[in-house]
Order: C-alpha cells, then structure tokens, then sequence
C-alpha cells in the first residue's frame, strides 16, 4: 500500500480533466487520473493505496469523474484536513470513505499510516490525529453501501422530519 | 427566533422551524441536469429502481457544455439524454439555448424561495433570485430524478454587506475576485454566502448573477440576495409570480460578518492557478496574452459585451491575440447582435461563438497549448482548466479582457478608454 501526499486546493479538474468527461467507466477515468499535473500517478497507483491530502480537497466541479476516477484507481480512502463540500458527498456514493482529520502532520509518502474510522482516528508514523466523525445522515449512506444501495431499499422518502447535527 | 434567508428557505418549504444545523430529506423545487452529468445521474436514477422520474416538468434539461457535439461519445450522451427526455415527458431544451445557469434563470426556473439542485456546480448562481440552489453529483441527482428530495443540512450563512459605489469599469466581477482573494478558496465551505448592502441593492441582474456564481469558488455550498424591486421585475417579466416578503430578520445569526465599501476598488484579476490568488490589476499589467476568452455563466451576458463594446470603441483586437467571445445564452446573443455590438466585435478581429460553455471547462475548443497564457471572463483557474496543465489562465472582468484583448497583454480598462 503506496502513500500518495498532496497539497492544499487539489480541483477536480486536476483529477480528471474536463476533456476526458465523456467517460464514465472507472477503470478508464482511472488512466487519465492526475493527468498533466501528477503523471506518476496513473501509472504507479496500485488497489489499495490511499490519498493524504491538504485543505479543501475536491474543490471545483460537481464532476463525479474524480472521485470515479480514483475509485477505478483503486483508491478508497482519501485523508485530508478538509474537503470541498460536493467532493465529500461525491466520494461517499462512489464507495470512496473520505477521511477529515484536521490537525495531520507532515505526512510523507514514506510515512506508516493506519486508518481507524470506528475509533476515530487516523495513526500516522507512531502519532495519533483525531478524525470528524461522518456526519450521522450519511452514516446511513456509508452503511448501506453508497447511495444507490441506500436508495433500492427505500420506497419512498419522508421530506422535512429534522434532525439537529 | 430571528432567522437568515437561507433558514427561512428550508423553513417554508418544510412549512415547520428550521434552523442552521438541522438535517432534513427536502423537496425540490427544480432540478437541472446537462450533457456532462446527466447521462450519469440517468443511470443511478436507473440503477435504484427509478422509472418514472419523480416530477418531469421540474426537471430542467439542456446540452451546453460540448455543443454542438464535438466527438461521437458527446453525440451519443446527447442522443441517451434526448431518449429518456422523450420518455420521460421531460422537456428538453437541447443546444439551443446556451449555458445551463443563465437559461435556467431567463426562462424563469428558479424563483425567490425555492430550493432547486443542479448537477453543477455554479447551480449557486440562481441565489441571485433569491432561490437556494446548489450543486451536486450525479448519484445525488439520480436520487433527486426518482424521489423529488435530497438531504440537506440548512448552512450557517456569512453575510457579505457591500457598501459605495463602484468606480467606472470597475464591477461584480472585480469585487467577487477580490471577496475570494479576501477569505480564500474554502473560505465559505458548507456554508452560504448572503450578499446585502446599497452597492448589491443597486446591482443589476447580471451582476447579482456574477456573484451568486462564483460563491462555489469560496467552497460556499450557496450565494444569495435576499429579492427586492430588482430581482421581482426579473422574475415577473419570466413566469407568473406574486412578490412576498423573503429577507433575513435582524438579528439573525451569522457565522461571519463582512462588510467592504467597493468605492475604491480597482479591476482585480485572478491569476496562475487559484482563483484565490488576486491582485489589483496593476501588479499584472503587461503580461503578453496568446487568448483572450469572454464568456461563461460568470460574464457572458449583454451586460458585459456593453462592456466589452464600451472599451472596444472603434478600435481592432490586437492581431498577437485570438479573442473568443461566446454569449452565455441565445437571449444574450440576440440583445447584444440587436445592439450592433456582435458586427463591431467580428469587424474588430474577434470570434463569435454560438452559445455554450466554449473554452471555459476545457472539454470543447478553445483550448490552450503548453506554455500559452490566456486571459479568461470565466470563473476557474485551475491548472489545466482550459487545456495544457502547462498554460496559463487569468480571470477578470468583462471590461478587462477588452483592454487585454485590444492591447495583447494584461492591462487596466481604465487606461484605454
Ligand atoms: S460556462 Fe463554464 S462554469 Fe459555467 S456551466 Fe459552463 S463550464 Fe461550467
């Protein structure tokens, strides 16, 4: 399992660029992931390896080609210290776990890293960081599978009973 | 208690108290979907069991982003969505209207109050009627398509008071650039953006637009201005609709207050490669161009080719420069052709696109070479955004993508004209 460490602001235009949008397979998103900004990536990304990642990751377009793309990479877990708001949805309904752990040292791609979402924590060259709980209605989204499988079990939905988070 | 406009939004249509925090199943008032991410959204709508679609005439369809169809896989996405659009009942408004957000609102499909999602983005931009809209992926859509709601959690709201007047040249655009340069690409994330103030009050449609647009660029999950005269008359003129009160109440909570006078302000430009990097547009002046592209949701309306006309004069687009200009949607390309500007615009060297997304996501033509810089009226930046990762691209205004045009390197409208 290969560490992949990246910045802050990474878009989604840099994860897949807009011209290959007409695709929709993952494994073929896959071959275009990073092109032009991280070449290395599409070629050496393995299963199971896992992203670590600056601020506001996934910012930019509501392209579900990015996170597809690194899901045909063989990605499923993305650390960072936040993410762009329709990237973190995004990545939740293509079966990514997207993992908030704000305070992450300096983490390099050498670094021994163990993610633990259940207790809360993301183990990172001995060190211990606190990671944001996946807010309870997308917990359900995340149990079942990803939205769609979420989405086959219901009938029909109940609109407007709240809930505080 | 007091509330925002946003926690009045969810409020109404949920017809029960909600507040910044609560998490609800919400309907939708409108949901669009176009040529790049409806085909997907279509087969999660599958992929659950969908059939029907929950409400085909909420259901906003059109193809802008690579139009007219610029390779066969575009053309066949293009022929999945005219299919499921005839069997759905769904109303297609194909190539022929222009860009997703400005036919959405000229055609009246979003309104003070409503909620509406868009599988895009800048779907933000129709908080300029006093709607919450925002964007979202495929997969939510495809939930949306078959259940007519979402989950939503109602954002904590930043309010974003804007006093003065501008200085001539100086507008929307430059003060939305200058707002990102100010609190940063996620300066807003989850939450929304709420502009007040005389100097928003007295803003145009267009320019309203120019803002709600770009609130994504802050990472804002939604931009709003709470609808007066202005926003009434727009929306009045477009479908049938009866002005009621929808405004923030005093003492409504925030989780940030700005406020900035925007009389001094000068053009900003956003450059090389984030769009929270802005400068005055002195520190660029004099970068050579290779492209100058006006257009876009953020600024492709007949307001801004005034602009455009206005620092044109009778003068030629520097011949070291491709000047591309796409009006955002054929209501825009008519105003400004009628207005004799389209004729000065191809007499001066430049090139008129029908309406479309053009350059501006890099997916069509348009595109840069490596090493190339280009000056852009869009809203992204992002390396890569408009073709080589190794080019470069700058946003401005309208009137500041005139003067570059006609100069061929960055340079400060107010010194042409
Ligand atoms: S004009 Fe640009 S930003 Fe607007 S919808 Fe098209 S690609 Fe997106």
């Amino acid at each position: 399992m290969r560490i992949w460490v990246f910045g802050d602001d990474i878009d989604t235009d840099a994860i897949i660029p807009g011209r290959y949008l007409t695709i929709y397979d993952p494994k073929e998103l896959a071959m275009h992931a990073f092109e032009g900004t991280r070449d290395a990536f599409r070629t050496d990304v393995r299963e199971g390896d896992i992203i670590v990642a600056g601020r506001n990751f996934g910012c930019g377009s509501s392209r579900e080609h990015a996170p597809l793309a690194l899901r045909g990479a063989g990605v499923r877990l993305i650390v960072a210290r936040s993410f762009a708001r329709i990237f973190y949805r995004n990545a939740i309904n293509t079966g990514i776990l997207p993992v908030v752990c704000p305070d992450i040292g300096d983490i390099g791609e050498k670094s021994r890293i163990a993610v633990h979402p259940e207790a809360g924590y993301v183990e990172a060259d001995g060190v211990q960081y606190r990671i944001e709980p996946v807010p309870a209605f997308l917990r359900k989204i995340v149990d079942a599978g990803g939205l769609v499988p979420y989405a086959r079990e219901i009938e029909e939905v109940e609109t407007c009973t709240g809930s505080r988070q | 208690m007091a509330k925002t406009i946003v926690e009045k939004i969810f409020s109404r249509i949920c017809e029960r108290d909600m507040s910044a925090g609560d998490v609800m199943m919400a309907p939708v008032d409108g949901a669009m979907i176009h040529d790049i991410t409806g085909p997907l959204a279509i087969h999660k709508f599958h992929e659950m069991g969908g059939e029907r679609v929950f409400d085909p005439s909420k259901v906003i369809m059109l193809f802008d982003h690579q139009v007219p169809a610029d390779s066969i896989s575009a053309a066949e996405l293009q022929q999945f969505m005219r299919s499921f659009a005839s069997e759905q009942g769904i109303f297609n408004y194909d190539l022929r209207e222009g860009v997703c957000h400005q036919v959405v609102l000229e055609k009246g499909r979003a309104a003070p109050g409503e909620i509406i999602v868009g599988s895009d983005s800048h779907t933000c931009m129709y908080g300029a009627v006093g709607a919450f809209a925002t964007g979202i992926g495929s997969t939510d859509m495809g939930f949306v398509l078959r259940y007519g709601a979402l989950y939503f959690r109602v954002p904590e709201s930043i309010r974003v008071d804007v006093s003065g007047t501008f200085p001539e040249w100086v507008g929307a655009k430059d003060f939305i650039l200058s707002l990102a340069g100010d609190i940063g690409a996620d300066g807003a994330t989850y939450q929304a953006l709420e502009f007040t103030g005389e100097a928003i009050r007295r803003m145009d449609m267009a320019g309203r637009m120019t803002c709600c647009n770009m609130a994504i660029e802050m990472g804002g999950k939604a931009g709003i201005v709470p609808p007066d005269k202005t926003t009434w008359a727009y929306v009045g003129e477009r479908r049938d609709s009866v002005p009621f009160d929808l405004a923030s109440d005093e003492g409504a909570s925030y989780a940030a207050w700005k406020s900035y006078d925007v009389s001094d302000l000068e053009p900003q430009v956003a450059v090389p490669h984030n769009v929270d990097h802005v400068v005055a547009v002195g520190e660029v002046a004099g970068t050579p161009v290779d492209q100058v592209f006006i257009g876009s949701c953020t600024n492709g309306r007949f307001e801004d080719f005034r602009d455009v006309a206005g620092i044109l004069g009778n003068r030629r687009f520097s011949d070291d420069v491709r000047v591309i200009i796409i009006p955002a949607s054929r209501e825009e390309y008519l105003k400004t052709l009628r207005a004799g500007y389209i004729e000065r615009f191809v007499e001066a060297g430049a090139l008129v696109e029908a309406p479309c997304c053009g350059p501006c996501m890099g997916g069509a033509f348009g595109l840069l070479a490596p090493g190339e810089v280009s000056l852009s009226t869009s809203n992204r930046n992002f390396r890569g955004r408009q073709g080589s990762a190794e080019a470069e691209v700058y946003l401005a205004s309208a009137a500041t993508a005139a003067a570059t045009a006609i100069a061929g390197e960055i340079t400060d409208p107010r010194e042409v004209v």
